[in-house]
């Protein structure tokens, strides 16, 4: 039996010390936590960035140290700083570093970088060794020399690997979010789709419970499956908080990828052991004939400046449409004749359909409205001087030409809000490799005193 | 005619990686489920988010009380046109449709 403990979701989500310290308790066999995902967006991959706080992330991380060294077993975090990025990995390792050297603890530490050359990535497109997935864009060898980060999404092996120099801690580059999960299990022996189903239930901690802001669960894999407990006296998992939670975040809720093969969990069954642990079984890992992992990539897209005006007056607020619509060409066409480069300028209405755009079934009535300028451009430079062109139109431009000027509230000065450069994701593929090691690097070194 | 929202208790749109959308329609009971699956055409939802049926992927999940339904995301997560980073916003499209 090898137990799994995953103190919550992700690092920075928090968790219930008491379950945390109950998890400790039962005596695991190796302590696993997530670090990041794409659901933030392409900002994080696109910079190699993270998105949590560095002091909330040290804070908690410190936490889970002190608890790795009570339990004395390896802890492992995957897709460290949000992206998995190099650059996020070396973050959290030197945050680690800082840990030790302030604990006066000496510490073997494994770092698994994911990180890949752009340019190794166009010779491998070329060379056919990567192919898209379901919705992936139409992609160039050029595309994978314009991304700033490329990674991949390590699985099992990676992190096996990792676990077999001895490390007691092990930071992971970009993983899938069940890999960091799986692999000590896998390695053990343990029922290979209960270990990868086992994996996707806990890979968010507690959210498979009824009290997902707990954090912590401990799932026990054997032979035939899996078995999980939630850790925090209020939480409690039942066959259909489990079973639901293979829906969480996933296309299809009964088949999940993998690097190597595949988890269908068609015929798995979820058994009620009392009223807060359950037992699965049945679920079935398919092995595929090529070695694939999935790539991420994050491209910069040009560069953003915002501004918001509010509008109250009913008349406007009426036809904000055709204000916004007027505006846009308008100041398109102005801005033309006094700058060069590509730029573009878009007006959401906040309060009408700024969520949904066309997509919106609803008539969207309100006393007031909310009108985001977005402009897009090719240098920061260009986007916030359209975004000076734009301003005069969003404080006083008239519905019609025979009234008076009108003005808009502004709630700051300056009304423009550089966001700085805006990156976009272009690869949902994956790429064959013959070794599983092939695409990634592993550094061992001691840190501490 | 009755709204989805009216019916289902809880509808929950997510991304599925930066290029999809998923979208849970959860049932509760046995009874709005076979009314829901048997009632909501999914050429109705392919209309509701301006794509082909073709596009979106199904399930009925009768043990569960839920249908899934997933489609390529309308705007490519964080994109220029993308308008909702987390994809939380969607699930109102689907509450909004009637049967």
């Amino acid at each position: 039996m090898v137990k799994v403990l995953i103190p919550s979701g992700a690092l920075g989500l928090g968790y219930s010390r008491d379950a945390l310290a109950r998890g400790i308790e039962a005596g695991p066999d190796i302590i696993a936590i997530d670090g990041g995902s794409t659901d933030s967006g392409p900002h994080y991959l696109g910079t190699g960035t993270s998105k949590y706080s560095r002091n909330s992330t040290k804070a908690e991380w410190r936490e889970l140290m002190a608890a790795r060294a009570k339990a004395g077993v390896p802890l492992v975090i995957g897709t460290a700083g949000t992206c998995g990025a190099d650059d996020a990995v070396d973050w959290l390792a030197q945050i680690t570093r800082e840990i030790a050297a302030e604990t006066d603890e000496r510490l073997k530490l494994a770092i698994l970088k994911s990180g890949q050359n752009p340019e190794a990535m166009a010779a491998a497109f070329e060379a056919g060794r990567i192919t898209a997935l379901p919705a992936a864009p139409e992609v160039t060898a050029e595309t994978f020399r314009a991304c700033t980060n490329i990674v991949a999404l390590a699985g099992a092996e990676q992190i096996n690997a990792a676990l077999d120099t001895g490390a007691d801690i092990i930071i992971a580059g970009r993983t899938t979010d069940t890999a960091i999960i799986a692999a000590l299990p896998l390695a053990r022996g343990c029922h290979p789709g209960g270990a990868w189903h086992g994996a996707k239930i806990g890979e968010c901690g507690a959210l498979a419970t009824t009290n997902p802001n707990s954090g912590t669960i401990l799932i026990a894999f054997d032979d035939t499956g899996f078995t999980m407990t939630p850790m925090a006296d209020d939480a409690r998992a039942t066959p259909r908080t489990v079973s639901a939670h293979m829906l969480y975040e996933n296309s299809d809720p009964f088949i999940l990828y993998e690097p190597g093969g595949h988890l269908d969990v068609t015929g798995a069954s979820y058994i009620a052991l009392d009223d807060r642990r359950v037992r699965v079984e049945g679920s079935v890992w398919v092995p595929s004939d090529r070695y694939t992992v999935k790539l991420e990539g994050a491209r910069r897209a040009g560069f953003q400046t915002v501004s918001l005006v509010l509008v109250r007056e009913p008349r406007y607020v009426a036809n904000i449409q055709s204000w916004c619509a007027d505006i846009g060409a308008r100041c398109t066409a102005k801005a033309r004749q006094r700058v060069e480069g590509a730029f573009s300028i878009e007006l959401r209405v906040i309060g009408r359909d700024a969520t949904l755009g066309a997509l919106e079934p609803g008539d969207g009535s309100g006393p007031e409205v909310g009108v985001l300028g977005i402009v897009t451009a090719e240098t920061e430079a260009l986007s916030l001087e359209v975004a000076k062109i734009l301003n005069p139109y969003l404080l006083h431009h008239p519905l019609t030409e025979d009234e008076e000027m009108p003005t808009f509230a502004f709630p700051f000065s300056p009304p423009e809000m550089p966001r700085g450069a805006v990156h976009e994701f272009c690869l949902n593929h994956v790429l064959e490799l013959d070794d599983p090691m092939d695409a990634f690097r592993l550094e061992v070194e001691e840190i501490g005193t | 005619m009755t709204r989805l929202a009216d019916m289902a208790p809880k509808i929950r749109s997510k991304n599925a990686g930066p290029f999809w959308l998923t979208i849970d329609i959860f049932c509760e009971t046995a009874e709005v489920f076979t009314r829901i699956s048997d009632g909501l055409q999914t050429a109705e939802m392919a209309r509701a988010f301006a794509t082909q049926t073709g596009q979106i992927k199904r399930f009925d999940i009768a043990a569960l009380n839920v249908i899934k339904i997933s489609l390529p995301r309308p705007a490519v997560q964080g994109t220029r046109e993308d308008r909702d980073m987390h994809g939380a916003s969607f699930a109102e499209i689907v509450g909004e449709l009637r049967i």
